[in-house]
């Protein structure tokens, strides 16, 4: 049990006590995917072929955000909202442009997020997809703007909404003006729960800072992949103020289910029928023909 | 079944081979997705929510869970809810109310766990609050006693419009052992108790707290849980046509009004 305590913060240190050998591989890097929950190393066309999920505990790693469009909306259905919005300096942060434009370039998105209206099983939703390959989906203005104007969409079309997080948190290179996007998006989900709509957030690896403290806490009902990070410190702030190493599970999905914060969790391989079947429960027209 | 003593209904609903919360929603409901959580503090294993489809209609459902050996009954306390449970309920019930969806309560506890960190978080609080909101809550409640209905910890999903009791099922102010040792200084005299208190369902739809009796094979609900679960199924059927009918006024109205009108006085 204490083993099993620690095994995670060795994990993110990067040494493993208990094996030094696991250490030494001595298999090309490129080939092998080393889980950060369990500490194993996998091949990385195993770990591929399950969905980018370790084999050895289950955590689910990373999509990009038109991986996870695949796997999640019907073939053909996305219409994408916004693709124009793009990154300017607000606070002329040194080279801040630069890092922008070769993120552009290196993963051919424009921002870290993407945004637009689909349909899962036919039910239709608007939808948003962060991608943590892009500046590790810090929310900027143009994250904050593309959420907000999706809730508003949603709004006016009536459309619950999905969305898959993932973040760092704020966007520090934008100073003060990433911060206000945290009260922004959070307004635009008021507005969209007072209209009556359905909002269902997914918390996807990893879901930290002012996402977790802003829309990502703010499902109607909050889903989660399994042992995904979700937090709003991170690890080594907390280890460093109060100089104990954290629990095993700690700022996992399963531990914020335990302390009252994630509805379910669901395995990706599930996660299309889930978000079908929690759309239709929130449908106004599912309502038989005997109650009337 | 009238023969039947308090004390007798007693033994059958305490028998670990009673249905509980999760055998009920899974024959009377469909896709059941359970929901975790008070956004609070944790997540109480002692009450189960969640959103089903009854005959196709989206409604919510909680329930206390008594387990059905020692290693489940740790997991969810002996049914015995913390403030956490309360409050995922009441969290729940308020979805339910934003999406109009009726809320179904299962209730089987002997009551709400009494303990030093419950006091802490506030269980009188947590009770108290799903009193009050159940009280004004938009949207349909439906409440059966399947078991033991424990006191607060049972009131705490027991506001509702309509009250039904399983046929063996019990509904009292304190628990029989309890109550005897209060009144008479002697928990041995459980069974005086029982027999004293008018727990039963009979005596409940009496007094008119209960509004209907389920009936229930011979020897309890075990015998038959698939009779049972249809007899739940044929009394939600009318309940919720029943009361979803209603305009929101006059639902509200005659809760106020089932619980107003109780009590009795010379003046
Ligand atoms: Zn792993």
């Amino acid at each position: 049990m204490m083993k099993d305590l620690f095994k995670v913060v060795r994990s993110r240190i990067g040494i493993d006590i208990q094996n030094p050998r696991k250490n030494k591989l001595n298999v090309p890097p490129g080939l092998l995917f080393k889980c950060p929950r369990c500490q194993s190393a996998i091949f990385k066309e195993e770990f591929e072929l399950a969905g980018r999920i370790c084999t050895k505990c289950g955590y689910h790693s990373r999509l990009t955000a038109l991986q996870r469009l695949e796997i999640t909306a019907d073939k053909g259905s996305f219409i994408e909202y916004d693709q124009g919005l793009s990154s300017v300096n607000p606070i002329n942060f040194p080279g801040y442009e630069e890092k922008v434009n070769s993120l552009i370039q290196k993963t051919g998105l424009k921002e870290a997020i993407i945004t637009g209206e689909c349909k899962i099983r036919g039910e239709r939703c608007v939808i948003g997809i962060m991608d943590s390959h892009f500046m590790m989906a810090s929310m900027g203005s143009v994250v904050g703007e593309k959420i907000a104007r999706a809730f508003e969409r949603a709004i006016d079309k009536k459309l619950p909404v999905v969305l898959f997080t993932a973040s760092g948190g704020a966007r520090m290179q934008e100073g003060i003006v990433s911060l206000m996007q945290m009260a922004k998006t959070s307004g635009a989900v008021a507005l969209h729960s007072e209209a009556g709509l359905f909002y269902c957030t997914v918390l996807t690896d990893p879901t930290t800072g002012g996402v977790t403290a802003s829309f990502a806490s703010l499902g109607d009902i909050i889903l989660a992949e399994p042992k995904v990070l979700v937090g709003f410190a991170g690890r080594r702030v907390i280890e460093g103020t109060i100089r104990q190493r954290l629990p095993d599970e700690f700022q996992s999905s399963e531990f914020l289910q335990a302390h009252g914060f994630v509805d379910m969790i669901v395995e990706r391989k599930r996660m299309r029928h889930v978000l079908y079947r929690l759309l239709r429960f929130h449908k106004k027209e599912a309502v038989p023909d005997w109650i009337n | 079944m009238d023969k039947l003593t308090a004390w007798e209904r007693l033994s059958i609903i305490r028998n670990p081979k009673r249905p509980n919360a999760y055998d009920y929603i899974s024959s009377v409901f469909e896709h059941y997705y359970e929901m975790c959580g008070d956004r609070l503090y944790g997540d109480d294993r002692a009450i189960t929510g969640g959103i089903a489809t009854f005959q196709k209609l989206p409604v919510t459902v909680l329930a206390t869970v008594k387990g059905k050996n020692l290693e489940q009954n740790k997991e969810v306390n002996f049914s015995m809810a913390h403030p956490e449970g309360y409050r995922k309920a009441l969290r729940l019930a308020k979805q339910a109310e934003k999406f109009g969806r009726p809320v179904i309560c299962l209730i089987d506890t002997p009551g709400a766990y009494c303990g030093v960190q419950a006091e802490q978080r506030g269980q009188g609080e947590a009770i108290a609050k799903n009193l009050k909101e159940f009280m004004r809550l938009q949207t349909p409640i439906i409440s059966i006693i399947t078991g033991e209905g424990g006191s607060g910890g049972a009131l705490g999903l027991g506001v509702c419009d309509e009250l039904a009791m399983l046929e063996n099922a019990v509904y009292s102010v304190i628990s029989p052992r309890g109550a005897a040792n209060i009144l008479w200084r002697d928990p041995q005299k459980e069974k005086d108790a029982a027999n004293t208190m008018k727990i039963t369902s009979n005596d409940l739809l009496k007094l008119k707290i209960a509004d209907k009796i389920i009936p229930e094979p011979a020897g309890g609900a075990h015998n038959d849980v698939k009779m049972v679960c249809e007899n739940i199924v044929e009394y939600l059927f009318e309940a919720l046509k029943k009361n979803c009918k209603k305009s929101l006024e006059n639902l509200l109205k005659s809760r106020y009004n089932k619980f107003r009108k109780v009590g009795m006085f010379n003046e």
